[in-house]
């Protein structure tokens, strides 16, 4: 067996205020596996993405990476984990905050020192492949949400990394921009974490999915059993939009 | 190049950071934006050092001035309109001549003082002359090349990133008032009088809070993309001897204006 992508052990967490968030999270994501990250509101999912590269410090358990352990004391290391997992936050204009697209979709690259046509042709491809290449020379304000969004996802893609982890990927996209978001990421050769409460679209997307309930990870399997499970979908205020069934 | 300003453009109606901005292909419009802000900079520097009673050499600075606004193809109106921002800076100069001491002189009805009145014109006209280079500077220049101008000026690299944030922020934080705004009055708020500052005081306290949040959750987003302090930003391109000497015509005529009237002045 190869190295995973993504290990995480024991995982616990608490806030500065106490309040604790995740009890010992295990979760092992093989290369080229999606997998969806499904919770209700306030289950710890966005902590947990905050651990994979080391913005949370590690308080209790471990994280590795493509093999390398998430250090967040450790500046060097450090550097190459945010390289290696791509976050793609859930407010575009959280994520794009250059003024021009192909300024912003450069930021992540320059970090880690491409410069001049390197750097260039780095953009260019990342564009690219989320369609957006033509928009460029744009600022981000002046794109519609679902472009942000895709912009946002090429401003990670820049960095090359091992694992694209995604927040809530789908949220306030209109059905045609959510469509063509599933097919650029469909189409991507690369490991993925998806937060999402669209179970529709975890289906669409992910084989594997993984429920995160008050902290721990309480199931893990492939995404058609999960959602065909609805005793376990109830139980975890995951429910299946009126009218959808999975046979 | 150009068909890409063109574009941009097209857009810029409900753009609240380039809204001084007016797009047109003129010389000024073309000239790299460090040197228009160092030509701009040396003009005013020179006509501030010009002694007030030298009027004959500030009509000549306004005819230059004039000049090189119809060059840069920005409308009178607007340039007059823009310059009226200055009003509440110049609103203690225009008083001065009614107050003071010392020898009077008579302007029609009025009964003014000669220190005051020299003292506050001298104010007033080398402020407009510096406002109007300055809205000339801002008409012809979006703010994004301002920033990208300071940063090759070498401006401390906090400062243009501060600004460039706020450049990138103030379209989204705007929408947001629009928003709480429309959501207010959709439920019937109309902000009339002062009993309705409380409201518009926690709306404004709501977004500052908003805000806050938002700085830290880019500057999250921008630690989990490896920002260590700097921003990328590209070589500055070389400038022709030939770009440098057009940018600087416009402190230079003023230096001859200046120069002229020393001259006039020792005869």
């Amino acid at each position: 067996m190869t190295t995973p992508s993504l290990e995480i052990k024991e995982l616990a967490f608490a806030y500065p205020d106490g309040n604790q968030a995740l009890y010992g999270v295990n979760l092992s994501v093989q290369k080229g596996e999606r997998v969806a990250l499904l919770g209700p509101n306030g289950a710890g999912k966005t902590t947990l993405v905050m651990h994979m590269n080391g913005i949370h410090p590690t308080s209790h358990g471990s994280i590795h990476v493509a093999g390398q352990l998430v250090d967040s004391k450790n500046k060097e290391s450090l550097k190459e984990i945010r390289s290696k997992v791509g976050i793609v936050f859930q407010d575009p204009d959280d994520q794009l905050f250059m003024p021009t697209v192909g300024e912003d979709v450069a930021f992540g690259p320059y970090n880690m020192g491409k410069r001049g046509s390197e750097l260039d042709a780095i953009v260019n491809e990342a564009l690219e492949l989320v369609g957006m290449l033509e928009f460029k020379e744009r600022p981000p304000h002046h794109l519609s949400f679902g472009q942000r969004r895709r912009v946002a996802v090429a401003t990670v893609l820049a960095m090359k990394p091992e694992i694209l982890v995604l927040d809530e990927p789908s949220s306030n996209l209109d059905p045609a921009s959510r469509r063509e978001l599933a097919d650029i990421l469909r189409s991507l050769d690369i490991t993925m974490v998806m937060v999402t409460h669209d179970l529709p679209y975890a289906y669409e997307l992910c084989a594997r999915s993984v429920i995160l309930k008050g902290g721990v990870i309480v199931a893990d399997g492939s995404t058609h059993e999960i959602l065909t499970n609805s005793a376990l979908l109830s139980a975890n205020r995951l429910e299946l939009p009126v009218g959808f069934s999975i046979q | 190049m150009a068909s890409k300003l063109e574009q941009e453009n097209h857009h810029h109606g409900h753009d609240v950071g380039e809204r001084l901005y007016l797009h047109r292909h003129s010389l000024v419009h073309s000239l790299p934006s460090h040197l228009k802000i160092i030509a701009a900079i040396a003009f005013i520097l020179i006509v501030v050092s010009t002694p007030v009673t030298k009027w004959l050499a500030f009509v000549a600075y306004f005819l230059w001035l004039l000049t090189v606004v119809t060059i840069a193809k920005i409308p009178f109106s607007l340039l007059f309109k823009r310059s009226l921002i200055e009003i509440p800076f110049v609103f203690f100069a225009i008083l001065m001549p009614f107050f003071g001491t010392g020898e009077k002189v008579q302007v029609g009805p009025f009964d003014l003082y000669r220190e005051g009145l020299i003292a506050g014109s001298g104010i007033v006209v080398k402020g407009t002359l510096g406002v109007m280079t300055a809205i000339i500077l801002s008409t012809s220049t979006t703010a994004r090349e301002i920033l990208r101008g300071l940063e090759r000026l070498k401006l401390p690299a906090l400062m243009v990133q501060i600004a460039s944030f706020m450049l990138r922020y103030v379209n989204v934080v705007n929408d947001e008032m629009e928003r709480m705004k429309v959501a207010r009055e959709s439920r019937g708020f109309e902000a009339t009088g002062i009993k309705h500052w409380k409201v518009l005081a926690t709306a404004a306290g709501a977004l500052f809070i908003r805000s806050y949040e938002r700085g830290e959750r880019v500057h999250l987003s921008m630690l989990s993309r490896g920002y260590e302090g700097v921003l990328p930003h590209d070589e500055p391109p070389k400038v022709q001897t030939k770009v440098w000497i057009t940018a600087m015509i416009y402190p230079m005529v003023a230096a001859l204006i200046f120069i002229t009237q020393l001259v006039i002045g020792r005869m």
